[in-house]
This record gives C-alpha cells, structure tokens and sequence, in this order.
C-alpha cells in the first residue's frame, strides 16, 4: 500500500477543480436550504444553465465569453424567476416538485435529438470556447510543487475558482449578518411571523432564489470552463444530491460549511477509491469480493455509510452548532 | 369580581362607550375597524358571517364565544392572513379587502398567533430587531454595506432593549428565542409586535398556555399598550381576565355576532351564559380541554 500516494491523490482532490465546483454549487444551496429554507431540489439545472449558456453562445454564436458569462448569469436569474413565480407563495414542498422536475427538463431539453444542432444532444458541445478566458492566464509554466502537478490551464482555473468560492463566502458573510439576512433566516423559521411583521415574504424569497441560483450558475462557469465541454448527464439530480450531502457535511447554515464539505467529500471519495483500489490490486481484499471494477460503486457505498454516520453521531455537519440544531425538536 | 383600577385611558374608555346600545353591530363613537358582511365558508360550513362590526379606538375590545366560533378564522381575515367569500373592511378608513398580510401589518395592525410564532433560531434580539419598519439595512444591496445600516440598527437594539426590559426579558436577549418557556414567548412575540409601533394590537389568546404566575404580569402589560394609546383587541377563553381588562366584549358564535356590550351586563346575560359560556363559566376555563 502506497500511502503516500494515496494522501497525495486524495489531497490533490480536495483542492481540485471538482471542489470548488460543489462548493460553490452548495454556497448556493446554502442560500437557499440553509439560510431561507428554500428545497431547492434543482440546482443542478442552475448549474446547467450558466454553463450551457456560455458554451452554446461562445461555441455557436461567437460571442465573446464575458458576454457569456454575463448571459449565463441572467438565465440563472431568469430561470429562479420562473420557478419561484408560481411556486413560493405555495407551501415549502411544492418548490421541491418542481424544481427537480425543471433541472431534469433542461438535462432532456439539453441532450435531445431535435436540439442537437445548438446543444449538441447526449455529446454535448465541446470546443475551445475558453480561450478568451485562458489568454489572461498569467501562470505561463504551471505548477510543480512537491506533489501537486497543475498544467499552466488548471491552475488558472483553480486559482480564480478558489477565488470565487473566497469572494462568494465573503459575500454569505456580510449579508447573512445584516437586517437582510435576519428576514431571510426568520422566513425559515417562521414565514407567517415574518408577515405578521410587515416584511413581504414572497420578495425575500425570490432575492434568495435568484441568489444562490446566480451562485449555481458559477459552479457551472467552474464546470465548462475547467473541461472545456458540457455535456448534459454531468447535470443529472446526483450532482445536486451530491451538494446537497457537501453543505450538509459542513453543516447548513454556516457560511463555510459548503467550502469545509466540498474539500472533505473529495478528500473522502478519493481516498476511499485509492485504498480500496490498492487494497484490491495488493490482493489485500480478495477478488471474490471486489473487483478492481467495482471500486467506482463501493467507494460511494462507503462514502454514503459515512454520511449516515455522520448524520447520526453529527447531525449539525462539521461546522454546525448542535445546540441550534436541537432547538428545532422543542417546537 | 374584580376591582378596576381607573386610569385617565380606561376612563377615557368606558366613557366613550357607556351610551352604546348593547346590540350586535352597534356604531362607535370613534371606531378604528368597520367590518362589512365578512363572510368565510370551509365548505359547507361557515365558519365566519360577521353583518357589521365596528371596533373603538383606544379601548381594549375582546372578542369571545365557544371553540368553533370563528374568532381566529375573523382575526386572520381582518389581518389578510386568510381571504373571506365576500365582504368589506377598513382600517383607519382605508379598505384592506384583498390587502396582504405584510402591508396590513404595515398600516399599523399587527397580530400575534394562537401558537405562538417565536422564531426559535434567531436570538430573542434579533426577534425583537426584525419587528422594526422599513430599515435600510433589509434592501438587498445596502444589506452588504454595512455603514449604511449601522446607525439604524443601534437605533432598533436601544428601542429593543427598552421593550425588553419592560417585558422582563432583558436578560435573554442573547439566548435563541427556543430556550423561552412558553409564557416567555408569548411576552417576547407580543414584545416583538410593538416593535413595529402598531396602532391595533390584535392578540390571539395571549394567556393560552402561560402559567398564572405570569398572567398577572401578561394582563398588566396588555393593559399598559392602552395607556399607550393603542387600541387592543383580543381572543381569550379566560372569563376572568375578559373581566378584568376589557372595556368591551364582543360575542361569537358558528361564526356570528351575537351580543357585545360592557363586560359586566354581556357576561350576566344569561343568553350568553347558557348558550355560549356554559354553565360553569364563572371558574377559570385554563383547566378544562381545549
């Protein structure tokens, strides 16, 4: 076994790219769950829809990608409208219906047939449509620092991901802790006195939607970019389920739990696999019980045990407070 | 019965009130809500049939009946938090038929709820700030530039501590709002609800669930907000302390007006008593089943 290795590898995930894209994706999600209350089942579809946004125009239109990247933004805000108007006056659960529902429609929209000439259909599109953003590149040779190996490409990525993972988590920051964020953390816990207060309920709603699906719409930035493609089944429901398991093992509500979740997720699923795939070529596990084929499915097993683990001797996350967390039960 | 300590408010009261015809739907002197034909079917029952019913401006009105009677269903209607089949309203004359819940309160008529609605995550301060009107610092843009909101806020905290010190609970302001007991979350909500410098205060049982060592200090406090010079009116199923504070009291039952009058000569109406009150209203109802 090859510990050095493995630490390297898992390390090297859990500052990678695949980190900032969850964090951002569950700073997001925390806007919306931990803070408002709001079952955003649906942020892969924010997701989906910044990145596409920029491949399709860059790729398809020409356009220049910051243009792009300001379209992909207006189409996260544009998607929250649509799916906040007929569904925040509702009760909490019917967001959760449709939200799912609406980031499976644009994954089916995304990989069919009919739209394959703009979407590139279950492909989907890829092309250098990053250059504009590569040319600023100002690391020419990279990065070769003991272990950590990064092409002059990925590091530009991850340094201006981590960036905006610091300035999103700054923003979380000061806006959870003003007037604003006090309705909006009151909404989650009780809509009705939020109203009998004067404050409109619906309109905060919305602002938190638009907001962490705007964030959203970043991680899908992070995801194109970094690839250079999109294709539509990396936007499936997992992906948010996988956000969703990052801010909760960070803990909701808590403005670097996203960020502590993401790195420890990767770090986890990434160790997991290298153990278990030295383990099985060190004929460590037998091969009646594992086939090298099967680490893939039995890390997320593993990974998936440690969550209810966690959830049951940690409901709150890492950084959650479990004092908050009990005061719920006393309703 | 009790005796009423007179103050210059409750005088002022009982006197606006004293040449009133205790008759269901009776005109005020001086009324702060009129309510026209507000009806509310559930199916096929209504639940709420109010012809007319008009509430006095700086008295403490309290509105009673059997469970079932509609006194919530009516509370939410005035206050927008539910929508009636038909029927007209105003407030200070302006009509809030169709009006939201958030700008009714903004108008100046606020609410509490049955079950009391503290917001169990947020500190008891930061309950409290929330109640306050109209701050810069709840715009979505100013909210990230803190000096813009800072003064404002000191301005809440002090007028918030104020309150709190009035209500006894200065000394849980920083405690989350879920460590209260029940009788202190009924103090903190009706606290917070000031905070939004209301005109009509309308408590909904503001006594359900407060033990009696409490209630004195609860009664003192409601009576107070007249003193102050806002008008009240309240949900109680606590006969004595309808007595005790009320300068009015006002009878439902399957969702009608049926009697109002002063305390005393609606509570010895012996219609009231029978049908309404039942036989054993003279001992406090705290104890019976809701």
């Amino acid at each position: 076994m090859d510990w050095t290795f493995i630490f390297q590898q898992a390390i090297s995930a859990g500052i990678g790219v695949n980190a900032i894209i969850f964090a951002l994706a569950a700073i997001g999600l925390n806007m919306h769950f931990g803070y408002t209350g709001l079952l955003n089942f649906g942020q892969a579809g924010f997701l989906a829809v910044g990145a596409y946004t920029v491949a399709v125009l860059v790729v398809n239109f020409d356009v220049s990608i910051w243009l792009a990247f300001l379209a992909g933004i207006g189409s996260a805000v544009v998607l929250a409208l649509l799916l906040g108007i007929p569904t925040l006056r509702l009760r909490a659960d019917y967001l959760a219906i449709v939200t799912i529902a609406t980031a499976e429609i644009i994954r089916q929209v995304a990989r069919s047939v009919s739209l394959r000439e703009y979407f590139g259909g279950s492909d989907g599109i890829t092309g250098k449509f990053g250059k504009d953003f590569f040319d600023l590149n100002p690391f020419p040779n990279g990065l070769s620092l003991a272990f950590l190996r990064y092409t002059p490409n990925d590091l530009w990525v991850v340094v201006v991901g981590w960036a905006l993972v610091v300035i999103f988590v700054f923003l979380t920051f000061l806006i959870m802790r003003s007037p604003w964020g006090r309705v909006i953390k009151a909404i989650r816990e009780d809509e009705e006195a939020v109203r009998s207060l004067g404050k409109n309920v619906y309109f905060y709603k919305m602002q938190s939607l638009i907001l962490g699906g705007v964030v959203g719409a970043f991680a899908g930035f992070v995801y194109a970019i970094s690839r250079q493609s999109v294709q539509p089944d990396n936007y499936s429901t997992a992906l948010t389920f996988f956000a969703y398991a990052v801010l909760i093992l960070g803990g909701a509500a808590r403005v670097l739990g996203p960020v502590a979740g993401s790195i420890i997720f990767w770090f986890l699923l990434v160790f997991v696999e290298q153990v278990l795939r030295q383990a099985v070529a060190n004929d460590l596990i037998p091969n009646w019980l594992m086939t090298p084929n099967q680490v893939g499915q039995v890390r997320f097993m593993l990974v998936g045990l440690g969550l209810m683990l966690l959830m049951i001797y940690r409901p709150q996350g890492i950084f959650g407070d479990k004092k908050e967390l009990a005061l719920d039960a006393r309703a | 019965m009790q005796e009423h300590k007179l103050t210059p408010k409750k005088e002022a009261a009982v006197a606006a009130l004293a040449s009133i015809a205790a008759i269901p739907g009776v005109k005020k002197p001086d009324p702060i809500v009129i309510a026209d034909n507000v009806v509310r079917k559930f199916g096929g029952l209504t639940a709420v049939d109010v012809e007319h019913l008009e509430i006095q401006r700086g008295a403490i009105t309290a509105l009673i009946g059997p469970n079932g009677a509609g006194k919530t269903t009516f509370f939410n209607l005035l206050t927008g938090f539910d929508k009636p089949n038909s029927g007209n309203w105003t407030f200070n004359g302006i009509p809030l038929a169709g009006v939201a819940p958030h700008k009714v309160a903004r108008l100046g008529m606020v609410r509490t709820f049955q079950l009391t609605k503290a917001l169990f995550r947020l500190s008891v301060m930061d309950n409290m700030r929330l109640g306050a009107k109209n701050q810069i610092g709840e715009g979505i843009l100013r909210a990230l530039l803190p000096f813009t909101w800072k003064k404002e806020e000191l301005q809440n905290t002090q007028r918030a501590t104020e309150l709190l010190s009035r209500f006894k609970l200065e000394t849980k302001a920083d405690d989350f709002a879920a460590a209260l007991s029940g009788g202190q979350r009924k103090l903190l909500e009706m606290a917070r609800a000031l905070m939004v410098n209301p005109e009509l205060v309308m408590l909904d049982e503001p006594m359900a669930g407060v033990n009696p060592a409490l209630t004195q200090s609860l009664l003192g406090h409601i009576k107070d907000l007249r003193e102050q010079g806002m008008t009240v009116l309240f949900v109680e199923h606590d006969m004595d302390m309808v007595r005790d504070i009320s300068d009015w009291v006002i009878v439902m039952a399957q969702g009608k007006i049926v009697a109002e009058g002063p305390p005393e000569s609606v509570m010895s109406d012996p219609a009231v008593i029978d049908a309404y009150l039942g036989a054993h209203h003279d001992q406090p109802l705290d104890q019976e089943e809701e």
